[in-house]
């Protein structure tokens, strides 16, 4: 077996494993030099984006890939003594799956870049990175698993490493307080979880998705497990009214760590997404939950937006944008599920939206990290969050205010940015489910167009302020690590069809097909 | 695959290359107008300095409009509604804690009753 076949079939493993080892081994690494531990941080993320993109490749070209941890392939997922329980932990790695990974690897390597400058002058680094490869693999796990309690094993170390991470600059005590707000409401969240899972496991005898979801009979206790399960998800992706965490940490954690607590909430999303297609699906009353998740969608669009408005701190701005984007990802998937049981409904409209909706979480990953990111290295140089306190800074940091242009353009959904491609799709399904819901979304789109106006204006026009003679462009790590993402960006704006057929139809399909996950695993493919 | 496919909605379609493409067109054009225009600027000179009805040019920090002071209007007339929904923001944990209780009991009466 060469080293690529070992990689090919074992990807779903070493995209956990890999993380976790580069994590563990960071404190020992560091002990010699940074120089060297920057390139072992460097080198295990890329490693971890190749399998990642392997693994994502496969998924994409074969259907969906099973891994058993302790069997010797696939197709002895359920052993013969078990009484017909799939008992291992499995992976399985879906369309869907494929697709968050690909957003995790993405963003994964824009910020470790980005990180190798903006974190150079504080110290605790060994901690800084090994909290990230925690979080890196707390995202692939929570994505590939197939098995609820691992998925709550991976959602506690995402969980812990994300507050870690909003408590590392300190900051006279802020941020340690933003980490433990955040930290005592995951708790509950997943203490929510891991209920829910009781819950299963006391009816069905099982803890794998794939299991529990063919046992599914929607019973009074299954109702109470959905919707602890929907509060703790809805609540870590940020949703209104659950989303008060979110300014909070994403403003005190550095700028770097907030983009990829980004994805780490997108994550909670994707968890939130699996539990009511793949696990209830047609089973529950569609249209009241999907009508629970639409309205969380509008009221975090309408709340997030006219919250950022008013704000003075930059990144607790852009935090209230980031609630306010995940509405449109709640709206879009919450009118294709709301239209679930009807086929007629769902193949004139509600795929479409769902579609939109998931082309959103990738596009709001990519541009909303690429926000974070300039605003972490506006900060780098000036030293203060405060939009009061800023003015004329592209006189000096030209390239940091074109990649902000293109982040702001593309969230307030201008084309031909990506923001706008997966909006549209947003808009004209969901206007046809209900005229109303599009509009709302479409005036929140032109508020969070008004709300970077400010920004910009603020933070970039004006004249050269004598306070910032001295400032310097951002150094090159960090423009590069901006780059990745302002390209991605511009590209899935410039060629969205290409990025629907790859990967968000499949994906859609892959989250809207119960009976194919369930084959998939139960099956033995 | 095709590349520069437009995008289908469903509903219509868009097509980004095409609309790159006019930009582009427009672009050019705005600069062909704007190169017929005076062109005896010079820099770093009197021309560079602004002109305010000839009273002395306030200080740098001065002049830039500040982020507080924008969108003063649009916070007044929607003053109703900010004082409700910013007081909720209170930044207290307890209160966190209750509002994610409190949301999770709604939604159990909304799915136990209505599903």
């Amino acid at each position: 077996m060469t080293i690529i076949d070992f990689v090919f079939i074992n990807a779903p493993a070493l995209l956990v494993a890999i993380p976790l080892f580069a994590a563990f081994l960071c404190p020992v690494i560091g002990k010699i030099s940074s120089m060297v531990r920057n390139l072992w941080v460097m080198g295990m993320m890329l490693v971890t984006a190749a399998v990642a993109f392997i693994l994502a490749y496969r998924v994409l070209a074969t259907g969906p890939v099973l891994y058993v941890f302790g069997a010797a392939a696939a197709n002895l997922a359920i052993p013969l003594d078990s009484g017909g329980i799939p008992i291992r932990i499995i992976f399985t790695v879906d369309a869907m799956s494929a697709f968050m990974d690909i957003i995790c690897a993405i963003v994964g390597i824009s910020v470790l870049l980005y990180s190798l400058s903006s974190e150079s002058r504080n110290s605790s680094l060994e901690g800084y990175y090994t909290l990230f490869f925690l979080m890196i693999a707390g995202v692939f796990g929570m994505v590939s698993t197939g098995d609820f309690f691992n998925f709550f094993v991976f959602l506690e170390i995402l969980s812990l490493a994300s507050a870690g991470m909003i408590a590392y600059r300190i900051d006279g005590g802020l941020a340690v307080e933003a980490a433990l707000k955040y930290f005592i409401l995951s708790t509950l969240g997943a203490i929510f979880v891991l209920f829910a899972i009781g819950i299963y496991y006391g009816q069905y005898n099982a803890l794998n998705i794939a299991m529990i979801a063919q046992r599914m009979q929607f019973t009074m206790l299954d109702k109470i497990a959905l919707v602890l399960l929907v509060a703790a998800l809805a609540m870590k992706c940020g949703a209104v009214p659950l989303h008060f965490w979110t300014p909070d940490a994403y403003s005190m954690a550095p700028s770097s760590v907030t983009a990829f607590l980004v994805v780490a909430s997108q994550a909670s999303l994707y968890g939130l997404f699996r539990v009511v297609f793949t696990i209830y699906n047609i089973t529950m009353n569609c249209v009241t939950v999907g009508w629970v998740i639409i309205i969380f969608g509008v009221l975090s669009m309408v709340v997030g937006v006219t919250m950022a408005i008013p704000q003075k701190d930059i990144k607790r701005l852009m935090a209230y944008h980031a609630v306010s984007q995940t509405g449109y990802m709640l709206l879009g998937v919450g009118v294709g599920l709301a239209v679930l049981g009807n086929t007629t409904l769902t193949s004139a409209f509600g795929f479409m939206a769902m579609e939109g909706g998931i082309f959103h979480i990738f596009n709001h990953a990519m541009y909303k990290g690429l926000l974070f990111l300039t605003a972490g290295a506006i900060f780098y140089r000036i030293g203060t969050r405060d939009l009061n306190k800023m003015g004329g800074l592209g006189h000096t940091m030209k390239y940091t205010m074109i990649f902000f242009m293109i982040g702001a353009l593309a969230i307030a959904g201008i084309p031909p940015f990506n923001g706008f491609a997966s909006k549209l799709m947003i808009y004209e399904s969901v206007y046809l489910f209900n005229p109303l819901l599009a509009i709302i979304a479409m005036v929140v789109s032109i508020l969070t167009l008004a709300s970077f106006v400010k920004v910009f204006h603020s933070v970039f026009m004006g004249p050269k302020l004598p306070e910032y003679a001295d400032v310097k462009e951002a150094p090159l790590p960090m423009l590069i690590g901006m780059g990745i993402l302002a390209a991605i960006v511009i590209l899935f704006g410039l060629f969205p069809q290409p990025v629907v057929d790859i990967l968000v139809a499949p994906a859609a399909h892959a989250l809207a097909d119960q009976g194919g996950y369930i084959a998939s695993v139960l099956g033995g493919a | 695959m095709d590349l520069i496919a437009p995008l289908l909605t469903g509903y219509g379609l868009w097509a980004p290359v095409a609309w790159l493409v006019a930009f582009v067109a427009a672009v050019i054009i705005v600069y062909l107008l704007w190169k017929t225009g005076e062109s005896s600027y010079k820099k770093g000179t009197q021309l560079e300095r602004p002109y305010l009805s000839g009273n002395v040019e306030p200080e740098k920090g001065a002049v830039h409009i500040r982020a507080s002071n924008l969108y003063w209007g649009f916070l007044q007339a929607l003053k109703g509604y900010y004082d409700v929904l910013v007081p909720v923001h209170t930044g207290i944990l307890s209160d966190y804690l209750i509002w994610f209780v409190a949301v999770t009991a709604l939604v159990l009466v909304i799915v136990g009753v209505l599903s």
